[in-house]
């Protein structure tokens, strides 16, 4: 859900620009780590959606990418390894006024936190989930990771890995998810637009961002990304159908796919679905405790 | 000694799907509504169909905490049931049975067989109809009057309209009746309390607790035997405006509640000790930033997937160490189904006080067990106090988390509120809440984080009641416990007294506070110390020990998976006295 820039008492706030979104401390990823450009990606996108930093939530694991909330300036947590799908969900249907974005890498989501990310996508629960898809794990320092290519040579794989890689947006696309989107974090106008769609749709979104890892993974560089990509929509893609979608997302060869594979509009997510968000505003403000009604309808039922 | 005039223990045995929690239900809403007191344990196997349960209801005229020690009535569903339990019956005690279906066993001298010849009492051919049959022999054996069966049949069948309330009707009545005309009645009166009672599962008075202290996030994962709450919980969601989720695995409810509760919400969740085990990275993780959340493990035998349906005070460590590192938590082990119900909103205002997470321990016993509770006497609309918790949007900048004040306690700002636009997180961070990582890793920075922390509890000890002794203070024997056992060991103490021994108990509740300066006095004190565990390896045992180095001079431990009945702690008592037992393990068997 957007929100525009509206003071409490209806006034109209000057639009913030993307500098306004930058958080207190400077990131410490490595030199040309994929994970700047997609930093910048939302900073525009929540300017130019005209957002302010209180009305948005980013939620993370741990990884590189995970570090995200503490370089934005928004409400920020910081959670455990692979769950930060489910703390998000969490916020969200405690104050559905939230803009929560998850941030958060490839090992954060697809690995350790792949149950959630299947359970949030088939409850479309409103969020948008930003993955920094660098195909490996980078703070702990260069292992395989559930989307390294078949035969990949990492510290834990010095061999070649032996794994196929998961696709995440067939699995998106399969367990539910409403939007669903490839971004490259090395063309930040292009990946700005996709986010700024991930944001506005009413449902679980999902951007998986090449953020190339350029300390540990040599395989998916820049240069690899650069001579492959393809917008879908200069294809002309129906991103109402989800075989078609399928069969983009899985084609990695020359040309390998960015932009939105599929949207479906108007799916109800978890809270429309929720009788108790129905009226009231946010639980988290709504008053505490037990009225009389309900104490007594509570106790006849024990008698 | 006992000033009970009425105490009464029936039990009804047979196998699951055979209908016993109707017969229990019906006899239930009629005792309560007739003001008494009840206590039910159900012994029960994890299994849908078949297997044993062996249903025990104590009835009185005074409050009851455990499921005594002999039957007074024994109705047989089964055959099994004959087969099992006659050596639960007390002098003077009935056991009703099917006499189509159902051999009779040897009982003792003085004790009543009542055949029931179920198919010339009905010409119904529901296979259930002779539980209703027997609840009317009960009914006249007891010496109750038909009408408030009646009252209490309707109630229980008439959502299934009214052939099958009249079909049960008629089922008692002739039960009644038989009994009446052929078997030797009970002739003191039941008595009548002054008002109706209301009853609850240990479970629901968790969720009701709950509830009444403003929780609007509950989420769980079925298990075994704490799915209770969550059943309360869905079922009362939308009349309470509470959100109610279940969700893929345990990981997934104790990282969402602490997202809830950042946001604002008060959020619970509760589960058993397997999943209490996924949870416990969670725990730590609300510890580190300072979240307010509550985690209830309803404990049953382990380890591992343990024996699911039976009962154990064994998760004590597991909740001690409950994730990695220092940090700052609640543990409480609430001694009742009504302690646990007052406990919830004490626990919540001071997990918002402190900023940290809770964990409750009950068990099977407590959460599974039922017992009856004066509305009267029960506040549903306790003080809630949230602390330091900022609410009132600001146009401020410099909001600092985790300020570094006196008290050790930062205010918090939950997300979305303007002008507190701020980051938490798991990893080490400064006032700020920027990562110490980001920096460098700054030892003192560091070391000013824990302390800070840990100077929030230094006011705990005042807030939660310290134990202390029930009983004479100069008793020849200090019965220690801790959470379930209180009940049991109670009675305990006024049988011993009977029987010329001076007892007295020292119940625990509170593990984490722990008022060790109290309890080294009062244990020092003590003539002689008997710690009472529903475990293997005296958890609590050594958890005092290593909160005060004190020991004890005996212990009773029970781990069969059944709870304590009061004869058996009776019996370990007087076996300390007389001679020196390290540990008496009573092995007497239920055989359920
Ligand atoms: C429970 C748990 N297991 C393992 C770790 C160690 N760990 C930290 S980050 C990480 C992998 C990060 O990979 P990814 O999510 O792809 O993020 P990236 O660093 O590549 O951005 C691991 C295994 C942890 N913090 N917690
Ligand atoms: S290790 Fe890789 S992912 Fe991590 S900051 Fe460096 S370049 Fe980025
Ligand atoms: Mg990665």
């Amino acid at each position: 859900m957007t929100t525009t820039t509206k003071t409490s008492d209806g006034n109209s706030l000057p639009q913030l620009t993307a500098k306004d979104f930058k958080g207190p401390v400077d990131p410490d990823w490595c030199p040309g780590c994929g994970d700047f450009g997609v930093l910048n990606s939302l900073q525009r996108a929540s300017s130019e959606l005209g957002l302010r930093p209180h009305q948005i939530l980013t939620v993370s694991g741990i990884g590189c990418s995970s570090n995200f909330p503490g370089y934005f300036n928004s409400f920020g947590m910081h959670t455990l390894h692979g769950r930060s799908l489910a703390v998000a969900t969490g916020a969200k249907l405690a104050n559905h006024e939230l803009n929560v974005i998850v941030t958060g890498g490839d090992g954060d989501g697809y690995g350790i936190g792949g149950n959630h990310f299947t359970h949030t996508a088939r409850r479309n629960v409103d969020l948008t989930y930003l993955v920094m898809n660098n195909q490996i794990y980078g703070l702990t320092t260069g292992q395989v990771s559930p989307t390294s290519r078949e035969g990949m040579l990492t510290k834990s794989t010095p061999f070649g890995s032996i794994e196929p890689p998961l696709n995440p947006i067939t699995s998106a696309i399969m367990n539910g998810a409403t939007y669903i989107a490839r971004g490259y974090s090395g063309d930040i106008r292009h990946l700005t637009d996709i986010i700024k769609g991930a944001i506005e749709h009413r449902g679980f979104s999902i951007v998986d961002i090449f953020s190339p890892c350029t300390t540990f993974n040599r395989d998916n560089d820049h240069p690899f990304f650069k001579q492959r990509v393809k917008k879908l929509e200069d294809e002309g893609h129906d991103t109402t159908d989800w075989q078609l979608a399928c069969e983009k997302a899985m084609e990695w060869g020359d040309t390998i796919y960015t932009g939105l594979f599929m949207q479906i509009e108007g799916r109800k997510t978890l809270g429309d679905r929720e009788r108790v968000l129905r009226e009231g505003g946010p639980l988290a403000h709504r008053p505490l405790g037990l009225n009389d009604k309900q104490v007594e309808k509570i106790i006849s039922g024990m008698m | 000694m006992s000033s009970r005039n009425f105490d009464f223990v029936l039990a009804i045995g047979g196998e699951a799907g055979q209908g016993i929690a109707t017969p229990g239900d019906i006899l239930a809403r009629i005792f309560i509504r007739r003001g008494l007191h009840l206590y039910t344990y159900n012994a029960y196997q994890s299994i849908i169909r078949g297997g044993h349960i062996l249903l025990f209801m104590r009835v009185s005229d005074q409050q009851v905490d455990n499921h005594g020690d002999k039957l007074d009535l024994l109705l047989c569903l089964n055959q099994d049931t004959m087969d099992r339990h006659l050596s639960l019956m007390g002098a003077g005690s009935t056991v009703v049975y099917n006499a189509d279906t159902i051999t009779p066993g040897d009982v003792p001298d003085g004790v009543q067989l009542c055949p029931l010849p179920v198919s010339e009492l009905t010409e119904s051919r529901n296979r259930l109809i002779q539980n209703t049959i027997a609840v009317g022999t009960v009914m006249a054996l007891m010496g109750q009057d038909f009408e408030a069966l009646e009252e209490s049949l309707s109630l229980r069948f008439n959502r299934m309209g009214q052939e099958v309330v009249d079909e049960n009707v008629a089922a008692a009545r002739a039960g009644y009746d038989y009994a009446n005309e052929n078997l030797m009645i009970k002739t003191d009166q039941v008595p009548a309390g002054p008002k109706p009672l209301a009853v609850w599962a240990g479970n629901e008075a968790v969720a009701m607790g709950g509830a009444a202290a403003g929780v609007k996030f509950y989420a769980a994962y079925p298990m075994s035997p704490s799915t209770g709450v969550l059943h309360w919980m869905a079922q009362h969601a939308r009349d309470l405006g509470i959100m109610v989720r279940q969700i893929e695995d345990e990981i997934g409810v104790a990282n969402m509640v602490i997202g809830a509760a950042h946001a604002g919400a008060r959020s619970m969740c509760a589960t058993s000790g397997g999943g209490f085990a996924l949870m416990t990275e969670a725990v730590g993780a609300a510890g580190m930033m300072e979240i307010p959340v509550v985690f209830i493990d309803v404990q049953r035998a382990g380890p591992s997937t343990g024996v699911p349906t039976k009962t154990e005070q064994g998760d004590l460590w597991q909740a001690l160490g409950a994730s990695q590192g220092d940090f700052q938590k609640f543990i409480v082990a609430p001694t009742s189904a009504l302690d646990a119900y007052k406990t919830m909103p004490e626990l919540f205002n001071l997990t918002d006080k402190y900023q940290c997470p809770g964990m409750v321990l009950i068990d099977l016993l407590i959460g599974e067990g039922r017992a009856t509770f004066d509305p009267d006497e029960v506040d549903m609309q306790p003080e809630i106090n949230r602390g330091a918790l900022l609410t009132e949007a600001a146009q401020q900048n410099g909001y600092k988390r985790y300020e570094n004040t006196e008290s050790g306690i930062s205010p918090r700002a939950i997300a979305g509120l303007e002008g507190y636009v701020h980051v938490v997180a798991t990893d080490e961070h400064d006032e700020d809440s920027t990562l110490l990582s980001d920096e460098f890793t700054d030892p003192t920075k560091r070391r000013m984080m824990v302390e800070k922390r840990d100077r929030k509890m230094s006011t705990v000890l005042d807030d939660v009641s310290a134990p202390s002794l029930e009983g004479p203070a100069d008793a020849d024997v200090t019965l220690i416990g801790w959470g379930s056992t209180w009940g049991v060991i109670k009675e305990a103490v006024e049988l011993l007294q009977e029987q010329g021994v001076r007892a007295n108990h020292l119940p625990f509740k509170w593990i984490v506070p722990f008022h060790a300066d109290e309890v080294t006095e009062i244990v020092n004190s003590a003539k002689k110390t008997i710690m009472i565990e529903n475990n293997f390896s005296g958890q609590f045992y050594r958890y005092m020990r290593s909160e005060t180095g004190l020991s004890v001079d005996g212990h009773i431990r029970k781990y069969d998976g059944e709870p304590f009945a009061p004869h058996h702690i009776v019996e370990g008592v007087l076996e300390h006295l007389a001679r020196e037992t390290d540990i008496f393990v009573p092995t007497e068997i239920l055989k359920v």
